[in-house]
């Protein structure tokens, strides 16, 4: 017994030290349950990105391989025609092609940006304070979650119209920002946050709005970033068809849709490759902007020493 | 509400209420803007379709109020609803739980990965819910009826069938298709949210415990990592729930609408069919209702069972 008292002394001790470092990390970890994990990992790894390799694949495939039956997984001669097709294409469609990848760009940043912003400022309170009309401004986000889209099309539509927003981004934009999913995951991320750091923030004299952007944001970033990613997405992929009728103001996951389907390219197999492209493209950006966000959350809550 | 000791009048509570109002105008301030929008465009539509569900409303003429008779006809003339709700729950309960433990699994072996390789099979494992129904098709070759696709070629070279299943037409075997898809659509928000939850778990609460005498890893998930992450549990688990409760639109794509003999058909698909293609707006939003009430209810559950994790 006086061993162990002995260790725990020593380990308060060190832990009091300032050049400390944890020398019992975890509890142990033995080989094979390494080696089990690693396998059952990449089996799981393989099963679910084998249709995403199919799908890249495909994209590469001349024509006389993409009808070939029992389809190949992978490509023998691949070729980049169908990429090149796609860009063509894209080059010649009446309304320019950077029109709507403009239109797509400025709903993408200023939805994405906004819904962070606006939808944060309101998770804070909602986690950490207790006023009249928290528990039920709670109850109402998760159950807001839990209604089919489908039957609120319409009065949606109606408001909308309402507004005079039809026709311009802003039909997307608007209703984007009262996503209640980004803002759930926020909000439970938030009720981490120990409340002796904002105590402390307020006794320095901070405010609400202060402490929100100076501690709050920081201590939940990855949060913050996948509420961006999946925000991102949604908007990357918002074809805005039920409110936007004026071509020149359709955005590219649109006119995109468009080809795929055969509807500017004409109609036959000879949009095949074109949309095993598209389809690759549309997947690529989103994939590209996770990959940046996930490699910039360095500091999370244990790292940042904001934890208790 | 605790209850109280003493008794407090009426007038006494408002006065207090009213005095914690005034103490939080500056947060009703932040929480406005977006509860501003959230009213319009996402509680007032709600309210709106659960009043549709006690008319007739069909999109192009004025609804009339016809009380209960959408739920009268959903629930006793409807046998298709009660398949919908028959395989909706088959499918929920496998997909379910299934999808849940098995992304809450994924996201913890990561953890112990190192970063880099982490990183990279958290984008592998969301991939399919990233690139969608785009890589849906892959499911229609494996599960292709013809006798050389790629899962009928390889029970009959095995030798455990003569002749092709017809796995996207037949009755029998339509739902599991469903389910099999769904579940590789489920690593999605929820997945997210565990790798980044897991992440946030004070190291120093695993030294703490190695010394209370956690022995293994099983011990370390229970005892720590799981009661840390409650949060994130909560989130993975409503999402679950409206997800699994509301599979629908991978059966259309794979098996197409409506299936063989409504094999796979949902509640979704059958509040598709009648709010999109008949019109009949007031019934759907009937069904919409129904099926919200037993999202709650699935919720209310679930929240129970989480509570007793790490006890």
């Amino acid at each position: 017994m006086g061993t162990i008292r002995n260790l725990y002394q020593k380990y308060l001790q060190r832990k009091k030290s300032k050049d400390y470092t944890p020398f019992v990390k975890k509890s142990q970890r033995s080989f094979w349950g390494n080696v089990i994990l690693g396998l059952f990992l990449l089996f799981m790894a393989v099963v679910f990105f084998f249709p995403v390799i199919y799908m890249i694949s495909n994209s590469l495939k001349p024509m006389n391989e993409m009808f070939i039956f029992p389809p190949r997984i992978l490509v023998s001669n691949p070729t980049m025609d169908n990429y090149r097709d796609f860009v063509n294409v894209l080059a010649n469609t009446v309304v320019p092609v950077t029109r709507s990848l403009f239109n797509s760009a400025f709903v993408v940043i200023i939805g994405s940006i906004g819904h962070i912003v606006i939808a944060s400022l309101c998770a804070y309170p909602l986690a950490k304070y207790r006023f009249p009309g928290s528990n039920f401004f709670n109850q109402l986000i998760v159950y807001s979650l839990m209604f089919n889209g489908t039957v609120t099309m319409i009065p949606n539509f109606l408001t909308i119209a309402g507004l005079g927003m039809l026709d311009t981004q802003w039909a997307i934009i608007i209703p984007g920002f009262a996503s209640t999913l980004g803002l759930y995951l926020m909000k439970n991320f938030m009720e981490q946050i120990p409340d002796s750091l904002m105590e402390a923030a307020q006794i320095d004299g901070a405010g609400y709005v202060r402490i929100h952007f100076t501690i709050v944001m920081p201590v939940v970033k990855p949060a913050l970033v996948t509420a961006f990613i999946l925000v991102f997405q949604s908007f990357w992929t918002n074809t805005g068809d039920r409110f936007i009728y004026t071509e020149a103001n359709k955005g590219f996951a649109y006119v995109v849709q468009q080809l795929a389907s055969g509807r500017i390219s004409g109609v036959g197999t000879s949009y095949a490759g074109i949309s095993s492209a598209s389809a690759v493209i549309m997947f690529a950006v989103p994939l590209i902007v996770f990959l940046i966000m996930q490699n910039n959350v360095v500091s999370t809550m244990a790292t940042s020493g904001m934890k208790e | 509400m605790a209850k109280t000791k003493y008794q407090i009048s009426f007038k006494r509570r408002v006065q207090l209420t009213l005095r914690d109002m005034k103490r939080s105008i500056p947060l009703y301030i932040m929480i406005a803007p977006f509860m501003i929008l959230f009213a319009v465009f996402v509680v007032y539509p709600v309210l709106k379709a659960m009043w549709y569900s006690f008319t007739d409303y069909n999109v192009l003429e004025a609804a009339n109020f016809i009380a209960l008779e959408n739920y009268r006809k959903l629930f006793l003339d409807d046998s298709i609803f009660i398949t919908a709700i028959k395989n909706t729950f088959i499918i929920a309960v496998l997909v379910g739980p299934g999808g849940y433990i098995l992304s809450y699994l994924l996201a913890w072996m990561i953890n112990e990965l190192p970063h880099t390789i982490g990183s990279v099979l958290t984008v592998i494992f969301y991939a399919p819910s990233m690139a969608g129904s785009a890589v849906i098709a892959v499911f229609t070759l494996i599960f292709s009826n013809d006798s050389n696709g790629y899962l009928n070629a390889a029970l009959r070279n095995l030798g455990i069938t003569q002749d092709a299943i017809l796995w996207l037409s037949d009755e029998k075997y339509v739902i599991v298709v469903v389910i099999l898809a769904s579940l590789w659509m489920s690593m999605g928000v929820g997945f997210l949210s565990f790798v980044a939850g897991i992440k946030g778990v004070d190291e120093a609460q695993y030294e703490a415990g190695s010394i209370d005498g956690i022995r293994n890893r099983w011990q370390e998930l229970w005892y720590i990592t799981l009661p840390n992450m409650k949060p994130q549990l909560m989130f993975g688990a409503v999402m679950t729930i409206t997800s699994s409760l509301s599979v629908g639109d991978v059966g259309n794509s794979l098996i197409g609408f409506p299936s063989p003999n409504y094999a796979s058909h949902t509640i979704v698909n059958h509040l598709n069919d009648y709010g999109s293609i008949r019109m009949e707006m007031g019934y759907a939003s009937a069904i919409a209702v129904v099926l919200f009430f037993l999202m709650i209810f699935a919720n209310m559950i679930i929240q129970k069972l989480l509570r007793k994790v790490g006890t």
